[in-house]
């Protein structure tokens, strides 16, 4: 039994020679096979519409929440990023200052380095502008003495919300300053808004991922044992392990694939149908704020996750139950 | 190129299935493999495809002690070991071709390659026409053909064959039993397990009879020496 030296193979008649290949050639047909399994696993599962439609749905659904979430969140950053364009610090004067000195204050503050400009409005300015568009000028009148007090009014230069509030305090001190008031307290909220979203969606994301990879997992499962036989009768013939996973990792890869592209539709559907009104409210506050969509980056990113996560769920889902089909 | 040394298989539930079975077939031997059911026969040719593995014993296959097939090195084993089982194991959801063809794609042939090869095996069982159709589309016979086809079609060194002629008439058996001996010509070690009696008295090969786990006979001709049958009580 043991002719190392002579092999049984080369004593053998030609047909019972076992074949030889190149690596090449297996590289070629190696390719070639993983091209028809990837489009196999696709008929397959346009096979049966429905239960597919309704498992890449499910999965376009858990990732457009986040990624819808994500795209509102990145609007609203874009909204609050137009706010040193409005940001000002009102400086409301003590009534003892003469309109000189407030002048004078104007003028030294729009010295600063950290201030773009200031205007001065006085005493009178102030109430003339007041009753002009509040319409409580007769109010006003009734009470005979002018109510408001001399405002300087300090654009400031710097753009970040901790400098403009280090400003303010700094501008609070000065000794005609009876009150200093940052005009953007909404953008403050804004911000602790858009960093706890910023968190939801980091949670979201990570929540329906896996619920995704679930999903995808059990499908899978339901797929391997429907196809019980066939691997038993592979693993007969010679199959591998690789072999046997393949057609179930492309259907998770399809899975992915799908399900991010259904949900990069819905996303893009949702933002089409909230641009009219957007555009309306953007345009009663005169600004031009457009809305953005998921952009480039996020978009491959999401589209490399929800692929990856197919893998994974793929994966996973059969190295459970590959060893347990086993002929016997 | 199978050797059996003293092989036993004791299953988990304490049933001794083979008890210190020692046996050579070489290179283009054909040989029947008999004896009733719980003989020992499937769990003989499972050692062999490494489906179980021996409790006891050596085993030799293609030069190669089975003992040292690791788990990940049993696919690239088999493809050695060409099998054709009773109830055929072949797959519905796909043409004759495609179940044919299978083996050559596990083991990574190229297109071209895998069709000569294919149409080689179909010819050589007469399927060839059938190529394209649905094995549920054929009858018994042709579908065990087509069995036959797939596990000669990557051109194994053995070929294991469970109950062939389990459910044919004579004249198919007959056409099968042909098939197997071309193969054995060719140097392909043919070992057929198998009921059959008439078959077995039919040809002049070599039999190995198991009773109870226990080789029990291993000779040429033990049926027509043994007119009475009784080499075993399977009931014929």
């Amino acid at each position: 039994m043991n002719q190392k030296a002579t092999p049984v193979k080369n004593t053998a008649p030609k047909g019972a020679t076992a074949a030889r290949t190149t690596f090449k050639q297996r590289f070629e047909s190696w390719r070639e096979h993983h091209k028809e399994v990837a489009l196999e696993s696709l008929n397959r599962l346009l096979a049966t519409p429905l239960p597919t439609v309704m498992t890449v749905l499910v999965i376009a659904i858990a990732l457009s929440l986040p990624a819808g979430l994500y795209v509102m969140l990145k609007n609203a950053e874009a909204i609050s990023d137009d706010w040193d364009g409005s940001a000002q610090i009102s400086l409301f004067l003590h009534f003892k200052t003469s309109a000189e000195q407030g002048r004078k204050l104007a003028d030294t503050l729009a010295q600063r380095g950290d201030v773009k400009r200031t205007e001065y409005i006085s005493r009178q300015q102030a109430l003339a502008e007041f009753e002009e568009q509040s319409g409580f000028g007769d109010l006003l009148q009734e009470l005979g003495e002018n109510p408001l007090p001399a405002v300087v009014v300090v654009y400031p230069s710097v753009t970040d919300l901790d400098a403009a509030e280090a400003l303010r305090l700094d501008l609070a001190a000065q000794g005609e300053v009876d009150l200093a008031q940052l005009d953007a307290q909404w953008v403050q909220r804004l911000y602790a808004i858009l960093d706890l979203g910023r968190r939801l969606v980091v949670a979201l994301s990570i929540g329906l991922a896996l619920a995704v990879l679930l999903v995808i997992i059990n499908t899978i499962r339901l797929a391997i044992e429907s196809r019980r036989d066939e691997i038993i009768i592979v693993k007969l013939v010679g199959g591998t392990d690789a072999f046997v996973r393949r057609p179930f990792m492309y259907t998770g890869l399809w899975y992915g694939l799908g399900g991010c592209l259904i949900a990069l539709l819905l996303i893009q559907t949702l933002l089409w149908w909230l641009d009219g009104p957007v555009q309306a409210l953007s345009e009663l506050y005169r600004s031009q704020f457009e809305l953005s969509g998921l952009g480039l980056e996020v978009t491959f990113l999401m589209l490399t996750g929800s692929i990856l996560i197919g893998l994974v769920g793929a994966r996973l889902a059969v190295s459970q139950h590959i060893r347990s089909i086993e002929p016997g | 190129m199978i050797h059996f040394h003293k092989v036993s298989k004791r299953y988990d539930n304490g049933k001794d299935a083979l008890l210190n079975v020692s046996f050579e077939l070489d290179q283009g031997e054909l040989t029947f493999l008999t004896g009733h059911s719980g003989a020992g026969k499937s769990t003989l040719l499972k050692l062999i495809m490494l489906i179980e593995r021996p409790s006891g014993g050596r085993m030799v296959i293609c030069d190669q002690d089975v003992a040292k097939v690791g788990r990940s090195a049993i696919p690239y084993f088999r493809r050695q070991i060409g099998m054709v089982f009773q109830n055929h194991q072949l797959l519905f959801d796909r043409t004759v071709y495609d179940n044919v063809a299978l083996p050559l794609i596990i083991a990574g042939y190229r297109p071209r390659e895998t069709g000569r090869r294919v149409r080689a095996a179909l010819d050589k069982v007469g399927l060839l026409d059938k190529e394209a159709l649905n094995p549920i589309a054929l009858s018994g016979g042709e579908q065990q053909r087509v069995g036959i086809a797939r596990a000669v079609v990557n051109k194994p060194r053995i070929l294991i064959a469970d109950e062939p002629t389990g459910n044919l008439d004579p004249g198919l058996s007959a056409e099968i039993m042909d098939l197997f001996d071309q193969f054995s010509q060719v140097g392909v070690t043919v070992l057929i397990a198998t009921h059959d009696l008439g078959l077995i008295a039919r040809y002049d090969h070599r039999l190995l009879s198991l009773d109870s786990g226990r080789l029990i006979s291993d000779g040429m001709d033990q049926i027509a020496a043994d007119p009475h049958h009784q080499i075993y009580t399977g009931g014929y």
